[in-house]
């Protein structure tokens, strides 16, 4: 078992046409732990993410998983290293039904899908619909089921309870906190609620830097901290 | 009466031949974003290849076309699938790029085809029975608008099965709606690039053989004059849907058809038909910018 | 309007008015003498593509509007006045009068049209309203337009000065005046505050909208201008050349594509290079394939070396992937690389 961390993100510089989004991001997340990017809103959050994957071009930078470097590989390449990708907005295949959905994450034929269905019975029931019909909350059932079904040992998950209702958040959580025990996990969350629920790390972005690093429950304890680094009290926002 | 059959089935006839090429223009735009000029050019390889192979087989003409459309298929699936590699991949990120690179290879394939076969027109084979004609509802139809009506079934059922029921065609759909999220599912979307690029062009080619078939002859010309109206059928019929090319196709080529007939005892001008489909094509736009089918590919 | 920002074209003006009365040769690349009526024809044709190819550069290089059908406006100035000229013998200011009406209207009622819709569609749509142009023209309604062959000009209402061989060169300096013209209007035009917004249109019309202002009109006042500009050049191809249906084809829009990339999208000279010299190469290319060392080449070489539209499609695919901003932005590629060079000379 190798020490290196499961992710580490080295000088990282994202330019979107004309504005220089990430300055330098330097981080790291530990195997097998929650690790929660935060920041306001617009900071790069989302950015970040799709720039380790390959899908937003970068300036300048190195990402790692584990000891290989995949800086260079395309995104395909790095997401069969064993990354599932919980995009913002879901992205999931509106013309698709929702188990063509899940087949399509399917790698080498085939997948984890009673451990879906566990999580999620309704998407067993709603196999055959089409997922452009599905609530937003059920689009979001399939979104974390597609990273479930393979065995990825990293989870990115980007604002998974965006627009979801109090009690659907709560199912968001749960189910973060059973893939936690699964795989290690990258979550970029704007409920603190949530954060403070399922996550053991953190990394404040600001002005397109990391400007905090460290363990999420010392950084909660101190709301004055909170309230600097993300302009909010430190409670579910 | 009977001129109304007619005009109908050698419609469905013209129909058949835009579907061809307009299914793969609309799956390549729709998967891929590019805009394909270079299509003509599989299409008249597709029908030169079919020409030239029947001058070297010997045998009945049916068996002639058959194997001159097997090869036509094989020859435009080539083309293509070399086209994408060498020319079109590595413009991935630069779309506009793109298009002008298919716009500088349809100069350039035209051209070359001009010097190897010249600009005349070749006789096609054309079995008899092919050009006899069956007797529907008192008209009298040649019986090859049945041939090619029936090739254009086949490929329709064809190309929806694929979709539906096969790994590529669950991966086809999904990137026409999104290709960023396809890849970061760890699909490397590029193989699909070509393979669709490779259809599109053996389908394109086997529309090249039925024209050969159609008009008797092959000409340099074939394939921009196919290619203008395919661009109008998937443009109306939205671009990566399969169905909704069929539906386009069938319309367009009715309507130019129909145009053609009735206008020129009117106007005494012949050239009303394909002037209609430009202006069928100008209102759809006008009422729906998206053609009649959303961005999905079904 | 700075007069310095004037001298470089006005000079290049000065060096061309000239060209007819030098007897200079130049061997491999013009057909005769400079001021021999072969040569003169070609140098005419050549400006009046520079001038064609800058009025489609204003529509897809300043304002990002990719159109397939601008062959059609062209076309509209060699057939309108050929055809009020020749077929319902009209005198010459009428058929001109006619000519400018026309290349309001046509472009102003199917810009309109086409302008409905952007990006793809847009294309389409242009394509499709030139490719109606073609079918109008190549099934002759009620003998107009001569189809498949064209007809000839009826040049009794022409000015003495214009017809002729030995006026070749008053047809040249005829050109001349007309690529001069639109080089001005097109740079008044650009440099107007309706350019500044057809760049920011090209450029991102989103935002265009976010500032308050509708794209439509704007583009529409460009799709005109391009057109009406186009058609000009049409009635030059006219006097220089004839009827020929070849200039309602899809292949001439696609070529001013090629003229215009070749030289520069949206670059000052850009276009006017690229359509000054794709016309001498295609003619040259056209010579080159009759030779005879061409001709006693292998079929695999002789073959694409005889069809000048292949190299030059073949050429503009290289472009195309190597020098993108095309001909106009050598001069600034090669700075950046011998910048980039000292740069990397220079830091340890």
């Amino acid at each position: 078992m190798t020490d290196a961390p499961a992710l580490a993100v080295s000088d990282l510089h994202v330019h979107l046409g004309e504005s220089h989004v990430l300055q330098g991001i330097t981080f790291a997340v530990s195997r097998g732990r929650v690790t929660a990017l935060l920041g306001r809103n617009g900071v790069g959050k989302t950015t970040t993410l799709r720039a380790l994957l390959g899908l937003v071009p970068r300036s300048r930078g190195h990402v790692s998983l584990g000891e290989e470097d995949v800086t260079k590989l395309r995104t395909h390449e790095i997401v069969r290293r064993g990354i599932g990708y919980v995009p913002e907005d879901r992205d999931v295949f509106a013309g698709l039904t929702v188990e063509e959905n899940l087949r399509l994450a399917e790698r080498g034929g085939a997948g984890r899908y009673e451990l879906v269905y566990e999580l999620f019975p309704e998407l067993r029931e709603r196999g055959g619909q089409k997922a452009g019909t599905l609530s937003g909350g059920q689009q979001q059932m399939v979104a974390i089921g597609r990273a479930l079904l393979n065995e990825n040992a990293l989870l990115l998950v980007d604002e998974p309870t965006k627009g979801l209702a109090p009690f659907l958040v709560s199912e968001v959580a749960a189910a973060l906190e059973r893939a936690a025990g699964l795989a290690t996990i990258l979550l970029v969350e704007q409920n603190l609620g949530v954060v403070q629920r399922v996550a053991e790390d953190v990394v404040v972005l600001d002005g397109g830097r990391v400007v905090h690093e460290g363990g999420a429950k010392e950084l909660f304890a101190q709301p004055e901290r909170v309230r600097q680094l993300l302009g909010v009290h430190g409670g579910a926002a | 009466m009977t001129t109304f059959v007619l005009l109908t089935i050698t419609g469905l006839g013209l129909g058949a031949m835009y579907f061809l090429v307009a299914s793969g223009l609309s799956l390549i735009y729709g998967l891929m974003g590019v805009l394909n000029f270079a299509h003509g050019a599989f299409i008249t390889f597709g029908a030169y290849a079919g020409w030239w192979i029947s001058t070297k087989v010997g045998g009945s003409v049916e068996g002639q076309l058959l194997v001159g459309a097997a090869f036509a298929m094989l020859v435009g699936a080539v083309l293509a699938a070399v086209v994408e590699l060498v020319f079109i991949r590595p413009l991935y990120r630069r779309p506009v790029e793109q298009v002008l690179v298919t716009v500088g290879l349809a100069l350039a394939l035209g051209a070359l085809v001009y010097g190897i076969w010249g600009a005349d027109a070749k006789f096609y084979p054309v079995p008899d029975w092919m050009l006899d004609t069956t007797t529907i509802l008192g008209a009298n139809i040649p019986n090859d608008r049945f041939v090619e009506i029936a090739v254009a079934a086949v490929v329709l059922v064809g190309l929806i099965s694929l979709l539906r029921f096969t790994r590529i065609g669950l991966v086809i759909r999904a990137g026409v709606e999104n290709r960023a999220m396809v890849t970061a599912l760890g699909i490397d979307v590029r193989k699909t690039f070509t393979f669709v690029f490779a259809l599109g062009g053996a389908v394109a080619a086997l529309a090249g053989v039925l024209s050969g078939v159609y008009f008797g002859t092959v000409d340099p010309t074939r394939g921009t004059t196919l290619l203008i109206f395919a661009f109008i059928v998937v443009v109306i019929g939205g671009f990566g849907s399969i169905g909704g090319s069929a539906v386009a196709a069938v319309a367009v080529g009715l309507v130019q058809q129909y145009a053609n007939y009735y206008a020129a005892d009117w106007l005494d001008w012949s050239g009303a038909g394909d002037v209609a489909v430009m202006l069928l094509l100008a209102s759809v736009l006008l009422l729906r910018p998206e053609g009649l089918a959303p961005k999905v590919a079904h | 309007m700075r007069l310095r920002s004037f001298l470089v074209p006005l000079a290049l003006l000065a060096v061309l008015v000239v060209v007819p009365f030098l007897s200079v040769d130049l061997p491999r690349i013009l057909p005769g003498p400079l001021d021999s009526p072969g040569t003169l024809q070609l140098l005419a044709l050549c400006l009046v593509f520079a001038g064609v190819a800058l009025s489609y550069d204003i529509l897809f290089g300043f304002t990002g509007l990719l159109s397939f059908g601008h062959a059609l406006y062209f076309a509209l100035g060699v057939y309108i006045p050929a055809i009020a000229l020749t077929k319902w013998e009209w005198s010459l200011p009428a058929a001109l009068g006619l000519l400018a009406v026309v290349a309001i209207l046509v472009p102003l009622v199917l810009g309109a049209v086409s302008l409905r819709v952007s990006g793809i569609a847009f294309a389409m749509v242009t394509l499709a309203f030139a490719q109606a142009g073609n079918v109008v023209v190549q099934t002759n309604p009620r003998g107009l337009t001569g189809g498949d062959e064209g007809f000839s000009l009826n040049f009794d209402p022409l000015p003495d000065f214009l017809v002729g061989v030995v006026n070749t060169k008053n047809l040249y300096w005829l050109a001349l005046g007309y690529a001069a013209a639109v080089f001005v209007v097109a740079r008044l035009a650009i440099g107007s505050s309706t350019g500044h917004i057809w760049r920011a249109i090209r450029d991102n019309e989103r935002r265009v909208e976010v500032i308050g202002l509708r794209p439509y009109p704007y583009k529409l006042i460009s799709f005109v201008l391009a057109s009406f500009l186009a058609a000009w050049g049409g009635l030059m191809w006219l006097l220089l050349i004839g009827v020929t249906p070849e200039v309602t084809t899809a292949t001439l829009t696609l070529t001013l594509l090629v003229m215009v990339v070749l030289g520069g999208a949206g670059a000052r000279f850009g276009a006017m290079l690229g359509g000054f010299f794709y016309t001498l190469l295609d003619y040259r290319l056209r010579s080159l394939s009759g030779e005879e060392r061409i001709q006693d080449l292998p079929d695999v070489l002789r073959i694409p070396l005889s069809e000048p539209l292949f190299l030059l499609g073949a050429l503009f695919i290289a472009v195309v992937f190597f020098v993108p901003g095309g001909l106009a932005s050598l001069p600034a590629r090669v700075r950046q690389l011998t910048q980039r060079r000292r740069a990397r000379e220079a830091t340890p």
